[in-house]
């Protein structure tokens, strides 16, 4: 199976901390690829790396099967590399509908229209407005953003990842502070999605990660240490010693 | 061009960049550790000139001028922080720029009310005011020469400052970690007014030295401020040694741009037109090298790379 | 929203209703400075899109007003000594026709804001700040220190320029077309923030990463805005130039670009209207406090400071509320 998306030997450093110390992985069709470890580990380095945000010291990024590398974030999004933030970057003065309408514009690559109201533009709505109803905020698609809790700001996250209907997902953290029903539903729905197209996952979260995940990689100070399915992972010696600490 | 006149214009291109290096040093610290640009720094620059040509006129005195002009633009800006800016550190630049703008507009015309709107003047004292004879047959005015030494060491000072005193130690743990150094007990309140008097005294002398080889009036800050600017965006926002760079490349830049690039028109066209070309053109020098600098390096040239 | 539509509609009426006042009772000079006031708006509106929808803080758009203002300056010159402005290669010459002037101005304009935002968007924060100031600054050198326009002196026009249909010396008419200019360049403001490019460009002034997520390139937005925004104060610069009979290099200094801020941002900052409630102001004041003192602008700088400090979105939004 080719990879969607895949890193090779990327290496990052901030002064003298090594938060990329030579990653290699791939996301392939289909799967979910969880990502864990703990705090500071360098999840989010990685995925900015992923997206372009960041441009890496050594290594490369492909993106279904192009050399990545250069291009900038918004080319990466344009040939369908959707991400969503660990904290939520949302225009919070607008409202939950105008911020999944840009996404809709977004994948649309037409914002050059000055007169036309989006208000009216029967495309764009209707994807951002399925992308609202996938992740249940339809009902709160006039609210200001800014008004929202912590939670709904986190599913608008992922309902502007919908509008792009991308090639790939890649998600820092979409659980973090859902709850315990958020987070299940979340679950539930990023089952499902992963048929649309493949999920990079960066979660806290265990039992999501062990429910969802095809496969999991362990990042533990910017270095692998193990790649596996769930259970390979659970028995992996190296992984009980480094990540879970106590249990060893 | 004979090398000597070439010579001179270095020098003067020296004295014009080392007083903006006042100016920008003042800026850039403010921006660096509070994270404001203040366009009413030009108002300070005229209130020190002012302040230096109302005490010179008294007594007569020139060290003692440039010592009121220093210190009553310290104590100007000690005052404007206090009342004014410490409500603008934690507002967008759009606020910052707006609010001291309006700083602007009152200073200005608070002087004009108070001064007049015809400009004073402010002699060289006598024991500078001969001409020096430099190696290679150069006599170079005394006074220039004096304001070439005062901003070297000016910027010793804030060298040292910087890297050997108290002072800046907190001021540089300010520009990393305003919580950090508060939670220390460090009364951070403080050190801002202080940062601040200290630019605001740096930018009162400078309009002091300033203000005795042209004259003294209003609006004569804000010309300097928008040089000031442009030294700051050459040299990368916040770093002392980028205001020193950029400052004497913008002071070179503008004084050799309008003898040289009148010659360079010479070789195209008649002496009358080469003239006007020339003086159209070098006034647009500085901000052409700037432009230069922003599309080779955008944060420039000692600015954090992000 | 409805008490900003209410005051929006008592602004409009205000424009009408004034210089109507005027002329019944006779008044020119009030249609003057209702014209000065409408063109301000004008220029206001322009730095609105970059500032308010853009979040492009622009100290330099003088620069935009002063090109505009020479424009029509040039052209008209031209025209009125019967020069030529070039023989070769073609033949050009200038004009007294406002269409013309119109045209010339909001593309040289237009096209000065393209070539500032290339170079100023490289960068962002303090940064554009200092370099838009720093870009008016040259042009204002370079107006002064360029002798065929008259450098410092400026250029003055003997006779305003003509618009086909109308006697433009008859202050009311030149009136209509400044109000006329006014109207219609709000409606298409009000069109452009509806619009898809205006989402666009209000996210990246929020959250550019965002907007770069989703496959937009925020410094190109903020190019367009930039060139629309320009171009409109360009526009307001020409009427500005006509209204006065002359330009000169006042147009184009940094004291210009700060009062165009200022009408934004007494009006209210990304308010449709906000430009023209902050411009009326600006010339009511100017008018009644200049009568006063001849030193007016140190209470211009305690009302910015007030309503900087104090009253967070400006006029419109001191009486309208803030935005829901
Ligand atoms: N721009 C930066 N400059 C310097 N250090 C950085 C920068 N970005 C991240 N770091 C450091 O790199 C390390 C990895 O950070 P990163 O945010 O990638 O961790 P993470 O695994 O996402 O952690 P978390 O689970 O808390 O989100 C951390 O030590 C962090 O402090
Ligand atoms: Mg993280």
């Amino acid at each position: 199976m080719t990879a969607v998306l895949a890193a090779t030997d990327l290496r990052k450093s901030f002064g003298a901390l090594k938060a990329t110390d030579g990653v290699s992985l791939t996301l392939r069709e289909g799967e979910i690829h969880a990502i864990i470890g703990p705090n500071g580990a360098g999840k989010s380095t990685l995925i900015a790396q992923l997206c372009g945000s960041l441009a890496p010291d050594a290594g490369t990024v492909s993106f279904l099967g192009c050399n990545v590398t250069a291009q900038p974030v918004a080319a990466r999004a344009r040939m369908g590399l959707a991400r969503t933030f660990q904290t939520s970057a949302l225009a919070m003065e607008d409202t939950v509908l105008q911020n999944a309408l840009l996404g809709a514009l977004g994948a649309s690559g037409k914002p050059w229209h000055f007169f036309a109201p989006v208000a009216r533009d029967r495309g764009l709505k209707g994807r951002a407005e399925a992308a609202l109803d996938a992740v249940g905020l339809a009902d709160l698609r006039d609210v200001r953003t800014a008004d929202l809790s912590h939670g709904q700001r986190r599913q608008l996250e992922v309902a502007v990842a919908l509008t792009l209907e991308p090639k790939a997902f890649v998600m820092d953290e979409p659980m973090a502070g859902l709850g315990q029903e958020g987070s299940a539903q979340l679950t539930s729905f990023l089952a499902d999605l992963k048929r649309t197209a493949p999920i990079l996952l960066v979660e806290h979260d265990m039992d999501a990660v062990f429910a969802l995940a095809d496969r999991i990689s362990v990042l533990v100070y910017g270095r692998i240490i193990a790649t596996g399915t769930v259970d390979e992972i659970r028995r992996d010696a190296a992984v009980r010693e480094a990540y879970l600490g106590d249990e060893a | 061009m004979s090398p000597i006149l070439l010579a001179e214009q270095v020098l003067n291109g020296l004295q014009s960049g080392v007083m903006l290096f006042l100016m920008a040093a003042g800026l850039t610290l403010i921006f660096g550790v509070m994270g404001l640009i203040n366009l009413a720094h030009g108002s300070l620059y005229m209130v020190g000139a002012f302040a230096a040509a109302t005490v010179a006129g008294l007594t007569g005195s020139f060290v003692l001028a440039l010592v009121t002009a220093l210190a009553g633009a310290a104590l100007a800006g000690a005052l404007m922080e206090v009342v004014v800016i410490r409500r603008l550190y934690a507002r967008d630049h759009l606020d910052q720029v707006l609010a001291t703008f309006a700083l602007i507009l009152i200073f200005s015309e608070g002087t004009r009310w108070a001064f007049g709107s015809f400009p004073l003047y402010l002699d060289t004292p006598d024991w500078l005011s001969g001409t020096v004879q430099l190696p290679g047959g150069i006599t170079y005015p005394a006074y220039r020469l004096a304001l070439i030494g005062v901003g070297l060491v000016v910027g010793v000072g804030l060298w040292w400052l910087n890297a050997r005193t108290r002072l800046g130690i907190r001021i540089r743990a300010g520009e990393n970690d305003r919580e950090m150094i508060a939670a220390l007990g460090v009364d951070i309140g403080r050190l801002y007014t202080l940062v601040f008097a200290l630019g605001a005294g740096l930018a009162g002398l400078a309009g002091a030295l300033v203000g005795a080889i042209q004259s003294v009036q209003v609006g004569m800050g804000e010309p300097v401020l928008i040089l000031a600017f442009v030294v700051i965006v050459i040299g990368g926002i916040g770093s002392i040694r980028g205001a020193l760079i950029g400052a004497l490349l913008v002071g070179l830049t503008g004084t050799l741009g309008s003898v040289l690039l009148p010659e360079l028109f010479k070789l195209f066209t008649d002496a009358s037109s080469a003239a006007t070309l020339g003086s159209a053109f070098s006034s647009m020098a500085i901000y052409v090298l700037m432009a230069g600098v922003l599309i080779w390096r955008p944060t420039g040239l000692f600015g954090a790379r992000s | 929203m409805t008490r900003e539509r209410l005051l929006n509609a008592a602004l409009v009426l205000a424009l009408f209703a004034v210089p109507a006042w005027a002329l019944w009772a006779d008044e020119p000079f009030t249609i003057t400075l209702a014209t000065r006031a409408v063109i301000f708006a004008l220029a206001a509106v322009g730095l609105n899109i970059a500032l308010g929808l853009g979040g492009l803080v622009s100290l330099g758009h003088a620069v935009f007003f002063g090109i505009g203002g020479y424009a029509m300056g040039i052209l008209a010159s031209h025209a009125q000594n019967y020069t030529p402005i070039m023989e070769a290669p073609f033949l050009i010459e200038g004009t007294k026709s406002m269409p013309i002037i119109w045209l010339v101005a909001v593309l040289a304009s237009g096209l000065a804001a393209w070539l500032i935002g290339l170079l100023s968007l490289r960068t962002s924060g303090v940064y554009f700040i200092m370099i838009t100031l720093a870009f008016g600054q040259m042009a204002y050198f370079f107006a002064t220190s360029w002798p065929t326009y008259g450098g410092e002196d400026g250029l003055s026009i003997y006779v305003r320029n003509g618009f086909p249909g109308l006697n433009t010396l008859v202050p009311i008419q030149f009136y209509g077309i400044c109000l006329a200019w006014l109207l219609l360049v709000l409606a298409l403001n009000r069109a452009l923030m509806r619009s898809r490019f205006g989402l666009a460009l209000n996210a990246a002034r929020q959250v550019p990463d965002r907007v770069r997520a989703v496959g937009l390139d925020p410094p190109r937005l903020q190019l367009v805005a930039l060139v629309l925004s320009g171009a409109i104060t360009g526009l307001a610069g020409a009427l500005f130039a006509d209204l006065n009979r002359f330009v000169s290099p006042t147009m184009l200094s940094w004291q210009m670009s700060g009062e165009i801020m200022v009408f934004v941002i007494i009006g209210g900052v990304a308010r449709l209207f906000g430009p023209v409630a902050g411009a009326g102001f600006y010339v009511l004041i100017e008018h009644w406090l200049g009568g006063v003192s001849e030193y007016w602008q140190i209470f211009l700088g305690l009302v910015l400071l007030l309503v900087v400090l104090f009253g967070k979105g400006g006029l419109v939004g001191m009486i309208a509320g803030a935005r829901k």
